[in-house]
Parts: C-alpha cells; structure tokens; sequence
C-alpha cells in the first residue's frame, strides 16, 4: 500500500512537470479572447499543456522589470514591434530565430512565408494591428468624419474625443492631421521642430481628450457615450461593431499600423512548453484561425489565404483589415527605428506636456 | 557617621551573598532579554517587510550602476584621467573594447539606456556600436567616429563622464526638474519638460483640500455618532463602516458610473430640467473627480478618530458653559472643540498622508489634470523602468511627509494624537 502510495505520488509529480502550464501575457480583452480562441484552446488539445492567460496594458515593461528583478511569472508576452527590438537588445529575451519555425501549411519556408520582418531574433510576429478612430454612427445623423484632420477639428465635429495616454502613435497622427504626409511623417518628428508641430496640434484639443490605457477602454467610452470619437486598436472597434452590434464606423484615414509579436522573456520557467507554444500560434492556421474573432491581419502569407469569414458566418473579415488595398490609402507604417529610440525622450515630454495646464 | 558611610560603605548584600546591585542587574537583564525575545518575531518582520524595502528605495535612488558595470574599461579611464581631459586614443580603445564585451552580451542596450536618460536619441548610438564595435580596426579614435560622428560629441563624453559614477545625485536633480548642463552647472530643464515641481505642488495642495474637505463633512457626522441615542448611532456608525470595508475599486468605479456625462447624477440633473441636455457637467476624468471620489473614501479614516475623541466628552461640560451664560457658539468654540482637537489632529494626518500617497483613485478618475506625484511614480517604475528617478521621487514624497510629521509634533505635539 506504502509502495504504491508513493509511486501514485511520484506520478502525480512527473505528470504535473510533463503538463507545466504556459502563462501568456496579453492584451485583455476581445484580443485575448482570439488569442485563446485560436491559439490557447487547440493547443492543449494538441498538446495537453494548459494555457494561462494574464491581461495587461501593455505586456513589454512588466517583462523587462520581471526579468531585471529575476523573478520571471510569464512565459510568453505579446508585444510591440519597437519593444520585442528593445527587450532583444538589452538581452531580456530568449532567442527565438526563423530555424525554429514551422513552414507554411503550403510548403513555403517560414523565412518566406512571414511577411518582410515579421520575425526578429527573439520574436516571431503573430498579427498586424492598426491604431485608426472610430466613431458612434448615431451621434454624426448629418456630416460624418472622414480624415484624421476631422478628429482633430472639434469645431466642425464639437465634443469629446478619446486617444492612448502616451506618445507613440499619437504624434504621428497629430502631424499627419496637421497636413504631414505619411511618407514624411517620421522625418518631421526626427526634428525638434517637427515634435513641437505634433504636441502643438495635441494642443488644439488637449481640454476635449479623455485619456484611455487599455484596449478595452476605447469601445466602453464610445459605448457610454463619454467621447464622440476615439482612437483604437481596429480590432476592438470591429468585435464591438460586429460581434456587439454597436453602431460604431472605423477611419481608416491615417491609421498606423505595425506588427504585434509574441516574445519569451529570458528565464521564463517553462521555456520549452513556451516555444511550443510560439511554434503552434504562429503556424499557419493558427494565424488564420485568429483572423476569425478578430479584424487583424495575420503575419504570413499562406494564412491570408484561409482567412474567410467571422465566426458568425456571414462576416467577410477582408474589409476590416488593416492591411486591405482599401484601407491603405492614407496609412502609416509604424516605425520601429524611430521609436526604439525616442520612447523615452517623447514620453517625458508627453507626461510634461500632459501635466501642465 | 557621615564619614564613615562615606569612605567604607555598607555592602548590600542578597541572602546568599551576592551584591544586590550585581543580582538585580543580572535579574532585569534577564527580564529584558525575555521581553526583547517576545518582540522580536514583530521586529524582524518590521525590519524585512518595511524598513529594508524603504532603505533599498533610498539606495537605489543614489546608485545606479548600468554605465558602469557593462562599461568597465571606459569607466576606469574616466577614473584616472581628470574632469577636462580631451578623450585620446587609449579612451577609445577601452570604449571599443567595452562595446565589443557588452554587444556579446547583449547589455550595451543597458548602458546606452543610461546615458539616454541624460541624453536623449543615444540609445541606438549605442545598440548599433554594440554591434558593429568587434569589426572595427585601430586606430579606434578614427573608426568609431567614422562609424558615427557623434561618438567626438564633446557632451556625449561629458555625460558618460558623469554616469560613469555608479553613485549619482542626478537623479533627485532630474525629480525637481533640473539637470546638468554640458558644462557641468545646474540648470532648470526646458520649460515644456517641467513636470516634478508642478505635480509635487498639486499634490500637497489637493491633499489639503480633500482633509479640508473630509474635516467638513465629518466633524458633524462623527458629532452626530457620538450624541445619538445607542439604537441610532450603531445604524449611522454601520453606514460609516459599510463603504470602509468595500473594496476601494468598487468604490471608485461605483464613482465612474455616477459622475461620467451619461452618468447618474448627470442624468437625474438633465431630468429635473436643473441642466439642458447639451450643459451635462464635467465631473469626472479632471481634479474634480479625484478631489470628491478621495473625499469619499477617506472620510472615514476623519471619522473614527474624531468620534473616539468625541464619545467620552461628557455632555454636562456644554450644559454647564451654557447655564454660565456661553452662547451655543462660544461653548462650541470654548469648551467643545478644544477638547476635540486630538482627533482633528489625528485624523487630519491620516487623511493628508494617505492623499498624498493615493494611486489608484487619481488613476482611475482623474484624467490628466488629477493625475497626482504617485501616477509618475507608477509610470516610471511600469512604463519607463526608469527605477533610480521613481525611487529619487518616492523618497521626496516620504521626506516631505516626516517634515510634515516633525511639524506637527512641534505644533500640536504629537502625544496629543488620539487615533481611536
């Protein structure tokens, strides 16, 4: 009976080391909800190793005091393309590499079939995501905003408006409503003239902004009807629009998009379960099945080729995303080179600017 | 007699013999090593769970050490060669050499960040040295600078010089809004990047509103507690202590329902046709917010203390000054609020000194212009990872609340505090 108490224990051991849960770090909301939709449910029914999803604003800086402070919680994290470049740099992630990677269900190599730098050394993209406004149809019955430049024009379009509370993204949309064009825009706010161009069109609106930190935030504002218009991630808009039936209209018009990438933190505990579970979200029909709960674009080719209709059935996703012909008449790359390196500065300036009255 | 006792005193001895002077020390010492053995579980608890974070706070506030630990060799330079000295090709060489070392291991990055910190737009100067550094060729002098010409920016050297010392003052500098300039001197940083001195201002003076605030309202409620009959005044003291125990972000966000544009109280105004439909006011997401939400949440911390102090006033004390002829307003003044300065003083230091450390509150409803010193200090230890400047900031906000503290005693004395 001793004998056998022991092994079953001994067992028990084994199988809970063998089915080391994956704790992933991601957005909230109806993001995370097409991640476990599309990656977390089939892969443990591929695998057997649990999933466990933890939300966050934004998943790059609590990596990087996780790992400064040694004492890692998450095994995978969902980040931005300018943070995975700087996390990498300062060596807070596990290489990951093109090698590792499955290629494409037709057959193509992942070093083909990724978008261009879709993967770095430590990180593999899993989406495109776009920062675009949105606005509550019924609220607009007459002249509807079309361009960035009507969301920053609050006499035509009076009333509250909702933008992320920090600079990236923001500045850029500030100069291109200010008559930048896309093409120019990073060049203009390489300079300090440019900068103050930005925060002087912010300026014009600064006492009609409520500030939003979560993804989430943008379609509850819209919803409550606390801001007329907001800026927000387009696949938040579409699931409240879509999947809620809320009366809400995307602009595409100067929107700024950029990939979204999963990253393994260094020290994460259980680093082999985690590149698993890398390899299987970003496998082809994961990113396509993704494409089913949410409007982003998934970062290989052979994907786009699966992605059909929303999960309701009837939803063509083509028209809702970033990445359509349609959609990418006045849009903005997001560039990773320009904020890698003046995240900190314009972010201080931003707070400043922010805190003054 | 005197003489006598004075030059052989009488030994006092125990029974068995024993000085009595020796015993009894002996006897106390152990009554004291007993009592400090009791206590102790509670002191080493106090000393690993607050006073050892606080002094790694304060450390970490002074000392930063990623220039220097990922930088060693240029950093040695820096230490033999004086303040002023022209950088030559052997500074260059141990430059090189640390960038090729740190590029392997990857944590050029961290030191570019912390020459970043004192100026911005080097952090790629330093990411791409790191890893273009193991192909360059001597002289290094020539090869670096080719490599980026910033790298013979006199300020650059300058800066490095400075944050070559892992020990640093900077960064309280950087927390009232000055810096060094490239000669060295202090100076204010660039008007539109003042932000320390501003927030640190709005957060004392709304912290004394809101005690300002929470003494108003609950002055007569406690007043009130303490002079109903039992039956009432445990129904009151319920109603006081229900909202206590709720969760502090329920009670925030039960605040966001009631005071947004569409909210509650908003609507019930535009129903009573008090406002028009287009005049729905802004309570919310601004100092407003934070300033009545704070006040609703730590009124009871004004309460309690007040109503500890009130409760064993005897009433016959009023009664008496009255039948002397006082009118209410006098005996208020004269007898009754003396005797219940203790638990203002109490109470008004409990309140100002959790305002002025409230984080999620002022996060949660205050917008931009009720963001208070501690969002900052959030911001820098989630978002910017900038530990030393939170830590620099923290340890203003803790030395500015013991001045406040040491103030107190001197005034009011701190033996008179009465906190329940």
């Amino acid at each position: 009976m001793k004998k056998l108490l022991v092994l079953s224990t001994a067992l028990t051991a084994v199988s809970f080391a063998a089915q080391a849960d994956v704790t992933v770090m991601s957005w909230g909301g109806a993001y995370t909800k097409s991640q476990v939709e599309a990656y977390h449910k089939p892969f443990t029914a591929a695998t057997g190793i649990n999933v466990i999803s933890v939300d966050s604003d934004n998943p790059a800086p609590q990596i990087k005091t996780q790992v400064e402070a040694g004492n890692v919680s998450i095994d995978v994290g969902d980040v931005e393309y300018a943070d995975a470049i700087r996390l990498c740099d300062e060596g807070m992630l596990e290489p990951i590499g093109m090698d590792v990677l499955p290629a494409g269900a037709d057959g193509t190599p992942a070093a083909d079939d990724f978008l261009p730098g879709a993967v770095t050394d430590c990180a593999v993209s899993t989406i495109v995501f776009s920062t675009v406004y949105g606005y509550d149809n019924t609220k607009f019955p007459d002249a509807k905003p079309t361009t960035m430049a009507d969301f920053f024009d609050t006499t035509k379009f009076p009333g509250k408006r909702g933008l992320r509370k920090g600079a990236k993204a923001n500045l850029e949309m500030a100069l291109m409503a200010d008559g930048v064009p896309a093409a120019d825009v990073y060049a203009t706010l390489g300079t300090p003239e440019g900068v103050d161009r930005a925060f002087a069109k912010l300026d014009t609106i600064k006492s009609d902004v409520i500030w939003w930190e979560a993804g989430a935030q943008p379609p509850q504002l819209l919803a409550d009807g606390e801001v007329m218009m907001s800026t927000a991630y387009n696949g938040r808009l579409f699931a409240a629009a879509v999947a809620e039936g809320k009366p809400f209209t995307t602009v595409w018009d100067g929107q700024v998009y950029e990939y979204d990438l999963f990253v393994i933190p260094k020290g994460a505990p259980n680093k082999d379960a985690a590149m698993e579970f890398v390899k299987f979200a970003t496998s082809t029909q994961a990113l396509a099945d993704q494409a089913a709960w949410i409007a982003y674009g998934p970062a290989r080719k052979s994907s786009g080729a699966l992605v059909g209709m929303y999960n309701d059935g009837k939803t063509e996703m083509a028209p809702y995303m970033p990445t359509s012909a349609a959609n990418l008449g006045n849009a903005l790359a997001s560039s990773y080179e320009f904020w890698v390196d003046h995240d900190g500065e314009l972010n201080d300036r931003f707070n400043a600017w922010l805190a003054s009255n | 007699m005197a003489d006598l006792a004075a030059n052989d005193p009488v030994l006092l001895t125990t029974s068995d013999g024993r000085p009595l002077q020796e015993a009894l020390a002996q006897a106390q010492s152990k009554a004291k090593w007993r009592a400090f053995m009791l206590v102790a579980p509670l002191l080493a608890f106090i000393l690993i769970t607050f006073v050892s974070p606080i002094v790694q706070v304060l450390h970490q506030s002074v000392y930063n050490p990623k220039f220097s630990e990922n930088m060693p060799q240029i950093s040695a330079w820096f230490d033999q060669n004086p303040n002023g000295t022209e950088p030559d090709e052997a500074a260059y060489t141990a430059l090189v050499a640390d960038l090729v070392a740190a590029g392997a291991a990857k944590t050029v990055a961290v030191a570019g960040e912390r020459v970043n910190y004192e100026m911005p737009g080097t952090r790629s100067l330093f990411t791409k040295a790191g890893r273009e550094a193991k192909k360059l060729q001597p002289p290094f002098m020539e090869s670096l600078t080719k490599l980026d010409e910033n790298w013979a920016s006199p300020e650059l050297w300058g800066v490095m010089r400075r944050v070559s010392h892992a020990y640093t003052g900077d960064f309280y500098l950087a927390a009232v809004d000055l810096e060094r300039s490239p000669t060295g001197s202090i100076q204010q940083v660039p008007e539109n990047e003042r932000v320390y001195v501003n927030l640190f201002v709005r957060t004392f003076a709304l912290s004394a509103a809101i005690t300002f605030m929470c003494l108003l309202i609950g002055y007569p409620v406690a007043f009130l507690l303490a002079a109903l009959p039992m039956r009432y005044a445990s129904l009151l003291m319920i109603m006081v202590l229900l909202p206590f125990w709720t969760s502090l972000l329920v009670r925030t966000t039960a605040w966001m329902v009631l005071l947004q544009g569409q909210g509650v109280v908003n609507s019930l105004l535009v129903w009573a046709g008090i406002i028009a439909e287009d005049q729905r006011l802004v309570m919310i997401n601004n100092l407003m917010g934070t300033m009545i939400a704070m006040t609703h949440i730590l009124l009871p911390f004004m309460i309690l203390p007040l109503y500890s102090v009130m409760k064993p006033i005897p009433p016959s004390y009023v009664r008496a000054a009255r039948s002397l002829g006082a009118t209410s307003w006098t005996a208020f003044r004269r007898v009754y609020l003396p005797q219940t300065i203790p638990g203002i003083g109490a109470g008004g230091l409990l309140v100002f000194i959790l305002s002025v450390g409230y984080y999620i509150t002022p996060a949660l409803v205050g917008g931009a212009s009720g963001q208070l010193i501690s969002n900052l200090i959030a911001f820098h230890v989630n978002k910017s990872n900038n530990w030393s400047l939170a830590a620099a900031l923290a340890t203003i906000l803790l030395a500015s609340i013991l001045l406040l503290y040491w103030l107190y005693d001197k005034l009011v004395g701190i033996d008179k505090l009465k906190l329940g």
